[in-house]
């Protein structure tokens, strides 16, 4: 069941068809007070700080704290907005600097970031590793090479670098990383203890570090089937700040609940993202509201149009929407396999097994089942799903 | 404590890994028809990224409106075009701007600009360069659509690789002529309005109408004399629309649409009439010319959405006028000898013509008034 991406290519040039021709007629407003479009508020302090560093920068575009001041504001604003313009709008800040292979520190930590989004992995551990040969303290090389690393199932590389973060940041964030690697190479029960002592112990710990702990908190619950998840996510959800991937943990918690009327309410108004809208549309169907069908069809619009730019980093949600929503158990398996081949995180597991055991592939299956065992990844859900009874027990 | 802002930052990045492609990014889409030496257009750029790029929020109140846009459309255009080649470098065809009008894709609000380019000649291969806010967002990508001669090229701009070239494959004047034959026996073949009119004429070929009151039709003695009744009606249709078509085509004569469509319905259901109830039967080729006159211009319709080209006018039009006549002879050809054969059962008389014509009246009603809706004169 190996996918091979040049199978896209015949198919590319369709797909660009439909997905050029595939919109609504062009039209003429009538009236000049019509809202056509909505942007991102303009009346955070976030953004004006963002326009002082625009102006700033626009100054003196060669002025390399000034860029790298402004690219990250930019890619914090991508994380809030969920938004990937943002993303390149900071490339652009760096150009410059971009395609040095030995640019500075700052620039190569944001590139690494910017190049770990559109799924470019190697190329952002390199950067890194040339950031830490150069200063090995650089807390955040180090925790986004751990991240990168775990996205890849690199597991002992990240848990090194998680152990040199808690030498060189506030404690927490070590523990937090630490944590994150236990809870998926069989240490999930002590992860989760000694995190959560951390997060009532420890002192320094800020409302960002707390959103992260307390949401790998729930999704370790989640996946033990321990209902102190909804606790977890709640404490999460109560720093107040946006947050995108928090949003979606829960409601995927919510879903497995079968509360689909909480995530409708969570998400009524977050339809421009896309991950969410996926699950908006999943607790749509399951209430059997009929804007579930408007749902679908903007999500399949919006996929159709990743594809035609040839983008692959939307598999995993692509997966979950040919198998929940589409009922196309081999389509899904298709998708979560290409997925498997580039990211090993939780989700990209859990819906290579639910579409390989839709689809009764024995071969995805037994790749699910040589992970756990592999890995000792504690998920029985997934386990139950791969036939493997013995560890589903657990 | 500045220091934590930019790791507290950066652990929230990493961690969504995967998932911070939450929103579609930013993607234009560039349709192109060429004909000969004119290129026509059209290009949807979100809102969004122009706003990036010109701030077309004129108020800052974070929302964009008809009125912000229209007031910038001078820009909009100046800003895009300088930044799109359609042509050689040394020689780009001058682009001028139509039209500029909105769609909704799936992400939100695009600004769509129709525009024509003409190049000195026809090109034989198109060379495009595309660099819309590449500097801006490098992760943009101009999705760009080629249409030539019916056929459809797709391809990708990015920042890497801002420059395309097409190879617009000359058809010969050979195949251009195949292209266009095949297009008008695909019309007669899938026009049942034609189709159903033929056949009302010809349902009679093979009966003679006796001149003995209350005797009705009768079947026909001899193949010849059926014969040349086929000949006479088909020979007279085609004469008509041949004649309507060319003026048509080439411009000498234009009339509205919406007419000419009633008015093919209501020959259909006069000639369907006409079997049921004959005013006219010894001389039916001249209802065909009659009538023939009219469909011509429906056949012209069809080809002027085919779009015709400039330098092969007289080959277009000749090629699907004879494959206009080629699907009706092959209609003829299949309809002639069952109807011969079965001209003498009651079948043939009752069902087939009565009922048949009945039928193709019926439907030929329905289009009518479907046609001619809001049609005062006719009366739906």
């Amino acid at each position: 069941m190996q996918f091979s991406f040049p199978l896209w290519f015949p198919t590319s040039v369709a797909i660009l068809c439909a997905a050029v021709g595939a919109t609504a007629a062009p039209h003429l407003p009538i009236d000049d007070a019509q809202v056509l479009e909505r942007l991102p508020s303009r009346t955070t302090p976030q953004f004006r700080e963002l326009k002082v560093l625009q102006a700033a920068a626009a100054q003196a575009p060669n002025d390399l704290s000034r860029a790298v001041a402004l690219a990250t504001a930019y890619v914090r604003a991508s994380r809030v907005e969920g938004d990937p313009r943002f993303l390149g709008y900071a490339e652009a800040t760096l150009a410059p600097w971009w395609k040095d292979p030995a640019a500075p520190n700052a620039v190569l930590v944001l590139r690494a970031t910017i190049r770990q989004s559109s799924h470019r992995f190697d190329d952002a551990v390199s950067d890194l590793n040339l950031v830490l040969q150069r200063d090995p303290r650089n807390a955040q090389a180090i925790l986004t090479r751990a991240t990168v690393l775990t996205v890849q199932g690199r597991y002992e590389e990240a848990r090194a670098d998680c152990d040199r973060l808690g030498r060189v940041a506030p404690q927490i964030y070590g523990v937090i990383c630490a944590a994150a690697i236990d809870s998926l190479t069989g240490r999930a029960g002590s992860a989760y203890d000694s995190l959560e002592r951390a997060l009532l112990t420890l002192p320094r710990i800020d409302g960002a570090a707390r959103v992260w702990g307390e949401t790998l908190l729930g999704e370790i619950a989640h996946r033990r089937g321990d209902p102190a998840a909804e606790a977890h996510f709640r404490a999460a959800l109560a720093v107040g700040d946006r947050d995108l991937y928090l949003l979606g943990a829960y409601c995927d918690w919510l879903l497995d609940q079968a509360r689909p009327g909480e995530v409708l309410a969570l998400l009524q108004n977050e339809t421009r993202v896309d991950p969410l809208l996926l699950r908006l549309a999943l607790a749509q169907k399951a209430l059997n509201r009929p804007e579930a069908g408007q749902s679908i069809d903007a999500l399949a619009a919006r996929f159709d149009a990743s594809h035609a730019r040839g983008d692959t980093v939307h598999q995993r949600e692509n997966a979950r929407f040919e198998l929940a929503l589409r009922g196309d158990p081999q389509s899904a398996l298709r998708y979560a396999t290409a997925d498997w081949q580039v990211q090993r995180e939780p989700a990209d597991l859990r819906i290579l097994a639910e579409a390989a055991a839709a689809a009764k592939d024995a071969a995805a299956l037994a790749v699910v089942r040589t992970w756990l065992t592999e890995t000792g990844f504690e998920y029985p859900a997934i386990a139950a799903l791969a036939g493997d009874r013995r560890l589903a027990a657990k | 404590m500045k220091r934590w802002l930019l790791i507290v930052a950066a652990a929230g990045i990493a961690w969504l890994a995967g998932q911070v492609h939450a929103h579609k990014p930013s993607d234009s889409y560039l349709t192109l028809s060429v004909e000969s030496e004119t290129i026509s257009g059209q290009w949807d750029i979100a809102l969004r990224d122009l706003d990036f790029a010109l701030g077309l929020d004129a108020n800052q109140d974070g929302e964009i409106t008809w009125g912000e846009v229209r007031a910038r459309h001078a820009d909009i255009a100046a800003y895009a075009l300088s930044r799109l080649r359609l042509g050689p470098a040394t020689a780009p065809c001058p682009v001028k701007v139509t039209q500029q009008l909105i769609d909704d894709h799936s992400d939100g609000a695009y600004s769509v600009l129709r525009f024509t380019a003409t190049c000195a000649a026809a090109p034989k291969t198109l060379e495009v360069g595309y660099r819309l806010f590449f500097d801006l967002d490098p992760q943009h990508r101009g999705l760009i659509r080629l249409e030539y001669r019916g056929a459809t090229r797709a391809g990708i701009f990015s920042v890497d690789q801002p420059e395309q070239k097409f190879t617009l494959t000359q058809l010969s004047r050979w195949e251009q002529f195949l292209d266009y034959g095949k297009e008008g026996v695909w019309h007669i073949w899938t026009g049942f309005d034609h189709i159903l009119f033929l056949l009302s004429l010809l349902l009679p070929a093979v009966l003679v109408h006796s001149t003995v009151a209350g005797r009705g039709w009768q079947p026909a003695q001899s193949f010849r004399a059926t014969f040349v009744d086929v000949v006479k009606v088909v020979t007279a249709f085609t004469l008509a629309h041949s004649l309507t078509l060319s003026l048509a085509a080439l411009g000498v004569v234009s009339l509205p649409s919406r007419l000419v469509e009633s008015a093919i319905a209501l020959s259909v259901v006069l000639a369907a009439l006409n079997n049921l109830r004959p005013l006219v039967y010894g001389r039916r080729w001249v209802i065909a010319f009659g009538f023939g006159l009219i469909h011509g211009f429906g056949f012209a319709s069809v080809l002027s959405d085919l779009g015709l080209p400039q330098d092969a006018l007289l080959i277009a039009l000749v090629a699907f006028n004879l494959g206009v006549e080629i699907g009706q002879l092959a209609i003829v050809g299949i309809f002639l000898p069952i109807a011969y054969a079965l001209r003498s059962s009651g079948f043939y008389r009752r069902v087939l013509f009565a009922y048949g014509s009945t039928a193709i009246a019926v439907i030929a009603f329905v289009w009518l008034t479907e046609r001619a809706l809001n049609v005062q004169w006719i009366g739906a």
